[in-house]
């Protein structure tokens, strides 16, 4: 074959390979969603802990009337907040899911397939996104019950469930990487917990940043958590006073799902050692 | 003479100091129902993760259905199905479901899947059961299940790690009966690891005996018995190539698992 022949159908082959790989992390993503639909009680569980926060310390904290907002209620302010928290909550405990199916052999099974180990890796960012929707369902339902003035344009709605879809991509990858390094449940749980209240304090979620002492603020800089909470209010009340602006929200996850999917391709198959 | 569907060439696989399989050369042919024995802890498991390109040697390679572990290992998972000695269908699926995910994963073409997946589900006896979540089959229709997920991309190469333990006798012919089929429809090469005398006898061709990492017999059941002597089982055969110096290699997370898969079928 001529090299001026050869050269279309290699770029074919590799739109035929990205689509395979595509069609795999769907299967895979599946796989985990139609297990949901086996136990649709987990979603219910889920709703107690985000009412609690909007309910109890929301309801509370407005009463201080000490939390500048920018001109919006506090339970506005705080409603995006939460639902970043709960997308973290849900998607960096995902990599117990995976030691788990470790220890069941499961996990094998993906790895002796064909699908590109990213596949894999992305299939379960894929799940666990699609499980952080429902945690926004629970969140919008709660917050327009409580007053807030929910933005419900196509545009706002699209773009939450965009950012909530990469925030929880962001860390279940995140979670895979800890869970492919620990190896095992009872150091993995460990860690998750020390993990997600750093995370979750030093970002915006449940104050603004500008009210952190200095050192604390560029932790936060540093947090993907901040960027996700700065888009879903923008998106989810509108105007928020300091806001990095969308495109640097959406960016950063991007650009850490990119970096994090990379490192957790090449840690995947170590589980099984 | 026919290429060999498997052949290993000095594999080896470390384990900090422990040399858990050590320059081991076997070849087996195309079609061949071929058994590895051998202690706890012999390196049984590790030879066939290595040939499923889950662990990486140490040394050497192997070469899977015509390709290297080592430099072609999307081609070697291309050409085999692998259920490893775990219960590891999802209890959380259906069969028809867990069987779906791998149709999936090995781009079964769409025209294609159902038909197979209702062919493999009649082969297996799990038609009636096909919409019940996993978790409440019975031990051997989860190993039915399980090789059934491994076939379904029809590859020549299937790899099955003790497909029987703790099955009941009827279950365990259950599975044994399909295993010939699959060789006998499809000329499938097979090889299996077991623990089990009546496996190894009447269901192997060929086998070979691993001890502390190393080859130490190979032959048909008859040829092995009689090396023996008249009257000998392939249990005394066993015990007078390993016995002697039975080491215990197993270790707690080796015994934890065989104990839940045990768990997992009663």
């Amino acid at each position: 074959m001529s090299p001026v022949s050869a050269r279309p159908s290699a770029v074919s082959s590799r739109i035929a390979r990205t689509a395979d790989a595509l069609a795999q992390a769907g299967a895979v993503a599946e796989a985990d969603l139609r297990k949901l639909r086996h136990d649709p009680w987990e979603p219910v569980m889920r709703m107690v802990q985000p009412a609690l926060w909007l309910l109890i310390f929301g309801q509370v904290l407005a009463r201080t009337r000490g939390i500048p907002t920018g001109g919006v209620s506090y339970v506005a302010f705080l409603a995006p907040g939460i639902l970043a928290q709960r997308v973290l909550f849900v998607a960096i405990f995902y990599g117990v899911s995976l030691i788990w199916e470790r220890d069941l052999g499961i996990v094998n099974k993906y790895l002796v397939s064909p699908a590109p180990r990213a596949a894999l890796v992305l299939g379960r960012a894929l799940a666990s996104g699609v499980r952080g929707i429902s945690q926004a369902a629970v969140v919008y339902v709660l917050a327009a019950w409580l007053g807030v003035p929910v933005r419900w344009t196509v545009g706002a709605v699209a773009g939450v469930v965009l950012m909530v879809m990469l925030g929880a991509a962001v860390f279940s990858t995140f979670s895979l990487i800890v869970a492919c390094i620990v190896k095992t449940r009872e150091r993995f749980m460990g860690i998750g917990q020390v993990l997600t209240m750093p995370l979750f304090f030093a970002s915006d979620a449940i104050y603004p940043v500008a009210l952190m002492p200095g050192w604390l603020q560029g932790v936060a800089a540093c947090n993907p958590l901040t960027y996700q909470v700065d888009a879903l209010r923008s998106l989810v009340v509108g105007n928020v006073p300091g806001s990095s602006g969308l495109a640097l929200d959406f960016g950063i996850q991007v650009a850490a799902l990119a970096l994090l999917t990379g490192v957790a391709t090449r840690l995947y198959p170590r589980i099984v050692d | 003479m026919n290429e060999p569907a498997i052949a290993l060439r000095a594999l080896t696989r470390r384990f900090g100091s422990l040399v858990a399989v050590d320059r081991v050369d076997l070849s087996i042919g195309a079609g061949a129902i071929f058994g590895l024995r051998g202690t706890n802890g012999a390196g049984k498991t590790t030879v066939m993760k290595m040939l499923a390109t889950l662990l990486a040697p140490t040394s050497g390679t192997a070469l899977v259905a015509g390709y290297d572990i080592l430099h072609q290992p999307v081609d070697v998972r291309r050409h085999i199905g692998y259920v490893s000695q775990m219960l590891s269908a999802d209890g959380e699926l259906s069969g028809r479901e867990n069987l779906l995910v791998p149709a999936k994963l090995y781009r079964i073409p769409r025209s294609e899947r159902a038909r197979r997946m209702r062919e493999a589900l009649h082969f297996m006896d799990l038609e009636g059961v096909a919409d019940r979540l996993v978790r409440h089959y019975s031990g051997g229709m989860v190993r039915r299940l399980e090789i059934a997920q491994a076939m379904l991309h029809r590859p020549p190469v299937l790899f099955l790690d003790e497909p029987t333990v703790g099955l009941d006798p009827a279950a365990r012919h259950g599975v044994w009966q399909r295993i010939r089929q699959l060789r006998d429809e499809n000329g499938t090469t097979i090889l299996m690891t077991t623990h089990d005398m009546d496996e190894a006898e009447t269901l192997c061709e060929e086998l070979a005996f691993m001890h502390l990492g190393t080859l130490v017999a190979q032959g048909t059941p008859a040829g092995l018995k009689a090396r023996q002597g008249s009257g000998a089982t392939l249990d005394d055969v066993f015990i007078a190539l390993t016995g002697a110096s039975i080491r215990e290699r197993e270790d707690f997370r080796n015994v934890a698992r065989v104990r839940k898969t045990f768990s997992r079928i009663e």
